[in-house]
């Protein structure tokens, strides 16, 4: 079924390999410019009206974001994780939230968390759930949380730490 | 019957465009903070509403109040590492975090689950849907002023915890659910015991019915008020009971079975004025299914076989790379984990999605301007909202 829908949908969307991760899952990528037509087309025609969510990955070493909203369409129960790869020096998207109102909460998360812009969503700038936030964006990877923690934070005196993979490995693999 | 109409032609015009210009120096509107400490909130959230005589015109959602970073936490954890955390990003309903998180783990890693296990998940999870369903009755009897639901639904949700606690050794966090299974057998004689639970909670549940749901002031405040056109469900991602109550019957359970859900009988509770009183109603439906649903699983599930898979060294346990979306359906509607893995021994990245993230950001946004101050807690409580999914 899925294999049907992107064999229709690569000659106008010029569509990635698709990724089957199981009967009823699936990935494919595609260029950002398309997207807009793709989520349009896959809503209106295909049955994939349903927004479940719009998340980012950081591919650091790759120098990408990657942008995943997820589609689905409950009749035929299918979905679609939809992939977009964006540089992440310029880290700008395509709004979608005319298409999906909700996904705007979503986009505002992605600029206060990742830094991934998207001109014309509403409240982009909006402090979403940070306050006063002026470091990177926290969720970026090269975002050390442990050492904003140690930066920002005092330890409380007497406080003992102990390594929690040495513990669980003289609990689970006692003989080594 | 007295009704009150406030006189709007008092109240200012909106423009050509359909919009108000709220200006406050005008002292026709006003700033009202709903929450973060109310009694009509649920959770740590608030919302800012601007009123203009006693009718809402403008609510804006403010989360944050309880932002751990769960997310990028797991980032820097072993998969086995990140199991105990998961569970916490929800505290009335913990155990959806659990299964999601090990189901994606399990099928990136290519771990076979034994069956009985499925059958106690399935179990957890519906006795978890039962808990955080007592929280929401008390919740909305609460919003209405009927304090004496959410002392009952307390008591009720109690009891469970008691089961709860035998079978996993907690009452709220269980961390039952882990990668590969689940971590025990169910205790000598727990199906009796799970029994008088169920009596005892439907004899409650029968008085509800009677002091809150025959109420003829609840049925007042709650008929016809928050209705949420259907035309709204899919632009703004509604799923569980607050689509149900409008007719469409979106229940992953029934859409896209999981577990041990196509092996057993029920129906999914719909209604169709899409008020806050048929999505009381559709909630106090599905509680009845989440007692048949563990009856049934009490008695069709296999009495003995292992619970836990082999899994690898969890010290050095790598998964290679690929990504996943896993699915359920929580008292709230779809829960879903996302995960990305790299091919290291730490996940890439994990994403959460509750239905509060919609429900109660976009959603609710919508729904509040021209309802009356006096409303907005039902509404929000009628949504079934819970702050901690939306920041995690």
């Amino acid at each position: 079924m899925m294999r049907d829908l992107h064999a229709l949908l690569t000659p106008r969307h010029a569509l990635g390999p698709l990724e089957i991760r199981r009967e009823n899952l699936a990935f494919v990528t595609l260029p950002a410019s398309n997207l807009r037509g793709f989520l349009t087309e896959l809503r209106d025609t295909q049955g994939f009206s349903h927004l479940v969510l719009l998340t980012a990955v950081d591919w650091l070493e790759e120098g990408q974001f990657q942008l995943t909203y997820m589609m689905n369409n409950r009749a035929r129960d299918l979905t679609l994780g939809v992939r977009v790869m964006l540089d992440r020096t310029t880290a700008q998207m395509d709004s979608i939230h005319d298409l999906w109102p909700t996904a705007a909460t979503y986009q505002r998360e992605l600029k206060e968390m990742f830094g991934i812009t998207f001109p014309g969503s509403p409240r982009l700038d909006e402090e979403f759930i940070l306050e006063g936030w002026t470091d990177l964006p926290p969720y970026r990877r090269d975002f050390d949380s442990l050492a904003y923690s140690q930066q920002t934070y005092a330890e409380r005196p007497g406080r003992v730490t102990h390594d929690p993979r040495e513990y669980m490995k003289s609990k689970l693999y006692p003989g080594g | 019957m007295f009704s009150f109409q406030p006189d709007r032609s008092e109240y200012p015009q909106p423009g050509l465009d359909g919009k108000l210009e709220i200006d406050l120096e005008t002292g026709k509107y006003l700033k009202l903070w709903h929450g973060p400490n109310h009694p009509g909130i649920t959770g740590n959230m608030s919302v800012e509403l601007t009123v203009c005589g006693d009718e809402v015109v403008e609510g804006k959602t403010h989360v944050g109040y309880l932002h751990r970073g769960f997310e990028k936490l797991m980032e820097r954890r072993t998969f086995i590492q990140v199991f105990p955390i998961v569970c916490r990003v929800c505290v009335p309903e913990p155990d959806f975090n659990e299964y999601c998180y090990a189901a994606a783990v399990e099928e990136l890693a290519g771990i076979e689950v034994p069956e009985l296990a499925t059958w106690m998940r399935t179990l957890i999870l519906e006795m978890g849907r039962f808990n955080s369903y007592m929280m929401f009755l008390g919740g909305i009897g609460g919003a209405l002023g009927l304090g004496i639901t959410g002392q009952w639904m307390t008591y009720v949700r109690d009891l469970m915890l008691d089961r709860f606690e035998e079978l996993t050794g907690a009452r709220i966090y269980h961390m039952f659910i882990l990668p590969g299974g689940v971590r025990g057998h169910l205790p000598e004689g727990f199906a009796a015991r799970m029994e008088e639970v169920l009596q005892t909670a439907e004899t409650y549940l029968a008085d509800v019915d009677k002091v809150m749901f025959a109420n003829s002031v609840f049925q007042l405040r709650t008929k016809g008020i928050g209705v949420i056109e259907p035309a709204l469900f899919e632009p703004y991602g509604v799923t569980g009971p607050n689509a149900r109550a409008g007719g469409v019957a979106k229940d992953v359970r029934k859409d896209s079975p999981y577990l041990v859900y196509d092996q057993l009988d029920f129906e999914v509770a719909t209604g169709m004025d899409s008020d806050i009183f048929t999505r009381a109603k559709v909630r106090r439906a599905d509680i009845q299914t989440s007692i048949d649903l563990i009856r049934q699983i009490l008695k069709k599930m296999p009495k003995d076989g292992p619970v836990m898979a082999k899994l690898p060294n969890v010290l050095h346990w790598k998964i290679p790379r690929g990504e996943t979306y896993i699915k359920g359906e929580c008292s709230r509607g779809e829960y879903g984990y996302y995960l990305v893995t790299d091919g290291s021994g730490y996940p890439r990245r994990i994403n959460v999605r509750g239905p509060s993230y919609t429900h109660a950001m976009a959603l609710l946004e919508h729904l509040i301007p021209g309802t009356n101050i006096s409303d907005v807690a039902a509404l929000m409580v009628s949504l079934h909202t819970y702050p901690p999914e939306i920041e995690r």
